[in-house]
């Protein structure tokens, strides 16, 4: 009597497929853990899964198809949605890269408000992150609070720009707006209004949940090695204990200004890098850049035009450079060709989600069903970027 | 409000038509599939988190499953590989069923209009679609006045886009 | 290491292989010839002064034709080594006619997806890489969208794409 027959009497349940020993099972692209279309094809044997054959481009937008057809101030809003969650920081990884090839010097009020804002939205991606990986293990409030919380940074963007997502704010040589009258003091009372909000609600309500804990300690292990080998960065690279952090590493911007520290995962309650711990260093990381907005408020310049060397005509030079900085997922790298034209010949973009999505397969065998949600959880992927 | 119900002598008891009351019933509780597709679907999520709260106009039960849901949010870009799959889900919903498109990728494209090889202009070219929500992406509020407008179209105040005419 | 310091050690240990050098560009690269890569990654990312333990970027691109040459492929190698902080683009140059340039799959595994993704965006084929399928386009797409004689086709599957 073969599987199907079983099934049909309903004597048992077949955990074996017809065609051999593992069951394939569909995730996606349509699920609410998958954090928008990935598809992901688990080869399981009963709970466990054997293999993953992760299946992206349900997004696939042609961003580097966009950008040989677009001059580098077009491209600027494009870039705001590959990752839609962290825009801020999108736009300044692709300014940077155009001013280094022009070997453009911008004001030293706009590199303070650059980093104020890419900082600020460095901790709504992360809320976002928390908040979602919080949902796809059952708890619901976690994501309540969070998006409160993100809410308000969204507010001082709406402000500053206009926009709530997508904002078009750092432009190459500049900023679209100078910051509006009295938004030091509401983005400063938010940091004291925050940093308590982590302490006393995020960490003993989500963070420390034994629940949580369980769901995640212990899952998805990365050894440092691995996470190079991986091309894993940003929170997934420290959370298996690797500090490295290209703000502090490979400065860009003025981030060499300031005092802060690059958090590490240390296995507090698991194994040093399991899905915790990515977690961890996410929560680390949202008061680490609240301590670098209050520095940069506090010693930002108030005087000066924004869009002052904002150049009218943006010709990137013949050449090629690969330039990356740090977004809340990880190394963001931009590889510009241009031939001296108005368009760049060649932009290829190194997404830090694409490289951390990659080693899904290798950290989930052994893992069960429901260890993969709370891995695509910790991982913290973006589709947008992923797929450009 | 001047609704179609009427009083029965005695008290107690009202008459109206079933038209109305299964009208009114799925009006005042769409539930939308859980279906984020790119940028559009975080100003989704934001709906339903506290400050916008979708719950208060009974729609905050977004349901996985396609069998179990009646409206569907096509949120963000509608891809080449994706319209397939797009198509599949909304098949299998189960009638009355309803499709907002949600900013100007579904819409029309959106700003890869041109050069998006891979994106479909418009996902009312697959299926056929009742409200439309312009903005990129359309802010939370929008998508509220949007489910608005579903109801206005459920209750028939305002007429449902001919579906053939628009598929054609 | 210095560029030089980088290119001089190269150099000594694998005699030949690298056809030109570019400390010039924003982002110093090598030309090295196609055969001579595989052997190249592996001292690259095995040889302690050099250690290349990152490969930061995978990326193709195409080199439209030009007076003197019919168009060309890259494949572009961005390294770094988070030990000694030094960084090096290795580049190969293929004929279009013949784009098969050797994975680096098995030394760096990140470079699985990312030469699945210069394949189907630019058709360069990568020997004896573990699964080359397309990534982002679906399987049955036609072309290599980011090829600069790329046409886009007037449906897909009965859908209009303009």
């Amino acid at each position: 009597m073969d599987n199907h027959e079983l099934f049909i009497q309903g004597s048992r349940v077949p955990d074996r497929g017809p065609d051999g020993d593992l069951m394939t099972l569909n995730m996606g692209p349509q699920h609410p853990s998958t954090h928008g279309v990935l598809r992901l094809e688990l080869l399981t044997d009963g709970e466990e899964v054997a293999s993953i054959r992760p299946h992206i481009g349900y997004l696939h937008r042609c961003f580097e198809k966009h950008c040989e057809k677009l001059t580098p101030p077009q491209i600027v809003p494009y870039t705001d949605r590959m990752d839609y969650l962290a825009s801020m920081n999108n736009n300044l990884g692709f300014a940077v890269a155009c001013e280094r090839m022009l070997g453009l010097q911008v004001p030293e009020k706009v590199e303070y408000l650059r980093v104020v804002v890419a900082e600020l939205n460095r901790i709504a991606s992360h809320l976002v992150a928390i908040g979602t990986c919080g949902l796809d293990l059952g708890a619901l409030t976690p994501y309540f609070f969070c998006f409160r919380d993100r809410e308000m940074i969204l507010d001082f963007f709406e402000e500053i720009c206009g926009a709530r997502l997508l904002y078009n704010y750092i432009w190459v040589g500049g900023l679209s707006h100078d910051f509006p009258e009295g938004m030091d003091d509401k983005i400063l009372r938010f940091c004291d209004y925050f940093e308590a909000r982590i302490d006393n609600e995020l960490n003993p309500l989500l963070s420390f949940n034994k629940i949580f804990i369980g769901r995640n300690a212990g899952i998805g292990v990365v050894s440092a090695e691995q996470a190079w080998a991986f091309g894993l960065s940003g929170p997934s690279l420290r959370g298996s204990g690797v500090a490295f952090d290209l703000r502090r590493d490979d400065p860009y911007s003025i981030y060499d200004r300031f005092q802060w520290k690059v958090c590490v995962g240390e296995g507090l309650v698991g194994q040093l890098g399991d899905s915790w711990d990515r977690y961890w260093v996410k929560v680390l990381e949202m008061k680490e850049s609240l301590s670098i907005i209050r520095q940069a408020l506090a010693a930002r310049p108030k005087d000066g035009d924004v869009r002052e060397a904002v150049p009218g005509r943006v010709k990137l030079p013949v050449g090629e450079l690969y330039c990356r900085t740090e977004t809340p997922r990880g190394e963001l790298g931009y590889y510009i060709v241009s031939g001296g034209g108005n368009l760049p010949e060649r932009v290829k973009v190194r997404a830090p989600a694409f490289s951390n999505l990659c080693i899904i397969d290798e950290i989930s065998r052994g893992a069960l069903i429901s260890d993969v949600v709370a891995i695509l959880g910790s991982l913290d992927i973006v589709l947008g970027e992923i797929d450009r | 409000m001047n609704l179609p119900i009427e009083r029965h002598e005695g008290g107690n008891i009202i008459l109206t038509s079933a038209e109305w009351l299964v009208n009114e019933a799925i009006a005042r509780s769409l539930w939308p599939l859980t279906f984020g597709l790119a940028c559009c679907a975080i100003e989704m999520m934001a709906a339903g988190a506290g400050r916008f709260d979708i719950a208060r106009f009974g729609s905050e039960v977004f349901r996985p499953s396609p069998r179990q849901a009646d409206c569907m949010i096509v949120a963000g870009t509608v891809t080449m590989k994706m319209a397939s799959r797009v198509k599949l889900l909304y098949e299998q919903m189960p009638e009355p069923k309803f499709v907002i498109s949600m900013g100007s990728c579904s819409n029309c494209g959106g700003p890869y209009w041109q050069h998006g090889y891979h994106v479909l202009k418009g996902v009312d070219r697959i299926i056929p679609v009742d409200v439309y929500i312009p903005g990129c992406p359309p802010r939370p509020e929008a998508l509220l006045e949007g489910m608005e407008l579903l109801r206005d179209i459920i209750r028939g105040k305002r007429p449902r886009p001919d579906a053939a005419a628009r598929t054609a | 290491m210095e560029f030089a310091e980088l290119l001089g050690h190269i150099r000594a240990a694998l005699p030949g292989a690298v056809l030109e050098e570019h400390p010039e560009a924003f982002s110093p690269w090598i030309l090295v010839a196609r055969a001579q890569l595989p052997a190249l990654a592996l001292l690259l990312r095995d040889d302690p002064a050099l250690d290349f333990a990152q490969l930061m970027c995978l990326s193709g691109t195409h080199l439209p034709a030009s007076a003197s040459e019919s168009d060309r492929l890259a494949s572009i190698f961005h390294l770094f080594s988070p030990r000694h902080r030094h960084k090096l683009g290795v580049k190969v140059v293929l004929d279009s006619a013949d784009p098969a340039c050797p994975s680096v799959a098995g030394v760096w595994p990140t470079a699985d997806w990312h030469e699945r993704e210069a394949y189907d965006l630019l058709g360069i084929v990568y020997e004896g890489h573990p699964d080359l399928r397309r990534i982002l386009c679906p399987d049955d797409w036609e072309g290599h969208p980011l090829r600069k004689d790329y046409v886009t086709p007037a449906t897909y599957n009965g859908m209009p794409l303009d």
